[in-house]
């Protein structure tokens, strides 16, 4: 028998014929595989119509109760009529503009700095944008500057609260979490000793004890008549939470950067932050881009336990909505569906990012 | 074994007289593991010296001490009248001077060729870029690899890896070269092209320590050739002597393994 013989025979005739060929290869080979596909179909044809027909052909959008209580389906009513609740909280109604505008701008902020890493003449200006960005969402959000109102931070809500938290929280426990992870590897035997205890001991304990130690315990230790704002106590609990993980997730992509990669920048007279910033870090952390990321969409869910010390987080203020009226409370179905969604597109936008980012990272140097 | 024969034209300059490196009763230990032994060794500027031993014979350590790679414990160790102790400062210095090739080439895979030459100049000898970009390739036209400089090193053989570590150490303009076993990892037909500009850097002068088992090369360019066994310098002769007359047994039975094939 000749070589070419063995290969599989290149795909020829019509649409129809390529399809049904592709079908019995794929689809129906063998009993177990029909009826795998034939059950799946099934299961399919069950499940999706329903959907379509509860979320959107019998579905409403008035923004009524009245309109609601007259659709068999869906009622988007609930979202459309509460969505300024949703999105802000109880931010003061006539001040809404202000945290749409800093959401904004730091949306617009963050999507910059992904996508612009890759070109150096956007690259310079991220951390510009980010020094200039913040102190103007600060000054939006508090006010009481430029004839802005003040808001305290206690009625900040929703939507730009669960972003402000997740965004700072990982841009300051991302270095934190690789101090930690140097720590740890590091020759010093105290400072070692004081980054595994630190590690082991938040991990150890769940995110909602570390909040509420923030919120309740820590305040009985400091003097009285100082004060640490309720809202920079959970932001810094999550910040120590998430770095005392990724941490652990840099540690482990410092050890699989081979010895020698040290060796060679030191005998390159390269200081040990040089050998670190220039060598060591670039491969770890493209290394560990998947567990980061992990992390990171992890985080950005906990934020939502900020709720049990009285913060208003984005799903927060669904459930505020669903209060707001007793006669809301019965679509809770959509008003949860709705923060999924969000919460959804957020979370696949961030594991989209990390795969691109991969991606692009590896161009080049296939090994 | 491979012999750079095509580079044999002019001779290799002999050492001066000056010592650059000094070692003097040096002990290593790791935890109770004696590896090197009371070491005495002075090394002339512009001398060649090859290391042999078999495995486990400390000489790789041995020239791991001479920039730090691994601390000793006792004695004392100079190069260029700088101690080399715990002192980050004169650590730094010495480094400066003195570069190594290592056995598996340990290149920055995230980064060109190019790049990977540039680093230290730019970073340690705080060069400006572009003049970084010309050194670099000045070095890699010697070593003749110039037209890769824009690849990364996964794309590379071996020994096109390695040309480039030579070439990414001499672009720190070292007073002092170490080679710890750099054709160990090698496939056999690429040994002799990493050798040619080793012998090339040897006629010019530099200043070589090389652990090597490429007994032809020790016999070509070696201005001394040691011999290691258990963490001790057992013999130390110049190449003719150390070849056609070893004194210790130890070494007449090295030798007798390695060029029995």
């Amino acid at each position: 028998m000749s070589e070419n013989a063995k290969l599989p025979p290149l795909p020829v005739g019509t649409f129809v014929e390529r399809s049904v060929t592709w079908s019995k290869k794929n689809l129906f080979d063998g009993w177990f595989n029909t009826i795998l596909t034939l059950g799946s179909v099934a299961f399919l044809l069950w499940l999706i119509p329903p959907i379509i027909e509860w979320g959107i052909i019998n579905a409403t959008l008035t923004p009524t109760i009245e309109g609601c209580a007259e659709a068999t389906g869906a009622c988007w009513g609930f979202v459309n009529a509460n969505l300024r609740l949703i999105l802000f909280g109880t931010y003061p109604y006539d001040e809404q503009w202000r945290p749409l505008l800093a959401m904004i701008l730091l949306m617009g902020i963050i999507c910059a700095s992904l996508g612009g890493v890759k070109y150096p003449n956007v690259r310079k200006w991220i951390i510009p944008m980010w020094v200039i960005g913040v102190p103007i969402i600060a000054i939006l959000m508090w006010g009481g500057v430029l004839g802005l109102t003040y808001v305290q931070n206690s009625y900040w809500g929703g939507l730009p609260l669960t972003l402000i938290l997740s965004s700072i929280g990982i841009v300051f426990a991302f270095p934190f979490g690789l101090l930690l992870a140097l720590g740890r590897q590091s020759n010093m035997p105290a400072l070692r000793t004081l980054s595994v205890v630190y590690i082991e001991v938040i991990r150890g304990v769940p995110l909602i004890t570390v909040l509420f130690m923030a919120s309740v315990m820590f305040p009985l230790f400091l003097p009285d008549g100082v004060t640490i704002d309720k809202l920079l106590r959970a932001q810094i609990g999550i910040i120590l939470f998430t770095a005392a993980y990724l941490a652990e997730v840099f540690r482990g992509g410092l050890q699989a950067v081979p010895r020698g990669q040290f060796e060679a920048g030191e005998s390159l007279a390269l200081s040990y932050w040089q050998s670190m910033r220039l060598i060591i870090l670039p491969q770890a952390l493209r290394l560990v881009i998947p567990p980061t990321v992990n992390s990171f969409i992890s985080m950005f869910k906990d934020t939502t336990l900020v709720v049990i010390i009285g913060l208003f987080d984005f799903l927060g203020t669904v459930k505020l909505a669903l209060r707001s009226d007793p006669a809301w409370t019965k679509y809770y179905v959509e008003g949860y569906t709705f923060a999924a969604a969000i919460f959804f597109l957020i979370c696949f936008s961030m594991a989209k990012y990390s795969a691109y980012l991969e991606k692009e990272l590896r161009k080049g140097e296939r090994r | 074994m491979t012999v750079a024969t095509e580079t044999k034209t002019g001779a290799v300059p002999p050492p001066s007289s000056e010592d650059v490196i000094t070692v003097t009763k040096m002990n290593k230990w790791y935890g109770n593991f004696h590896v090197l032994k009371d070491i005495d060794l002075s090394v002339r500027k512009g001398e060649r010296i090859v290391i042999c031993g078999p495995s486990g014979s400390g000489k790789s350590t041995l020239i791991r001490t001479l920039n730090r790679l691994e601390v000793y414990q006792q004695g004392e160790i100079t190069v260029n009248d700088i101690l080399l102790g715990d002192d980050v400062k004169n650590i730094e210095a010495v480094r400066r001077d003195v570069c190594m090739v290592f056995q598996h080439f340990n290149l920055f895979p995230h980064m060109t060729v190019l790049e990977n030459l540039t680093l230290a100049p730019i970073w340690v000898r705080k060069m400006p870029k572009k003049e970084a970009n010309e050194l670099a390739m000045h070095y890699l036209e010697r070593v003749r690899i110039a037209e890769q400089a824009h690849k990364f090193p996964g794309q590379l053989s071996g020994g096109q890896q390695q040309r480039v570590a030579i070439a990414r150490s001499l672009c720190m303009q070292p007073k002092i070269m170490l080679f710890d076993e750099p054709t160990s990892a090698l496939d056999p037909e690429m040994v002799k092209e990493v050798l040619d500009v080793m012998v090339e850097l040897a006629k010019e002068g530099m200043t070589m320590l090389c652990v090597t088992h490429e007994m032809g090369f020790a016999k070509e360019v070696a201005d001394r050739v040691i011999f290691m066994d258990e963490g001790q310098i057992i013999e130390m002769a110049g190449p003719h002597e150390f070849f056609d007359n070893p004194k210790s047994d130890r070494t007449k039975l090295f030798l007798s393994q390695i060029l029995s094939h």
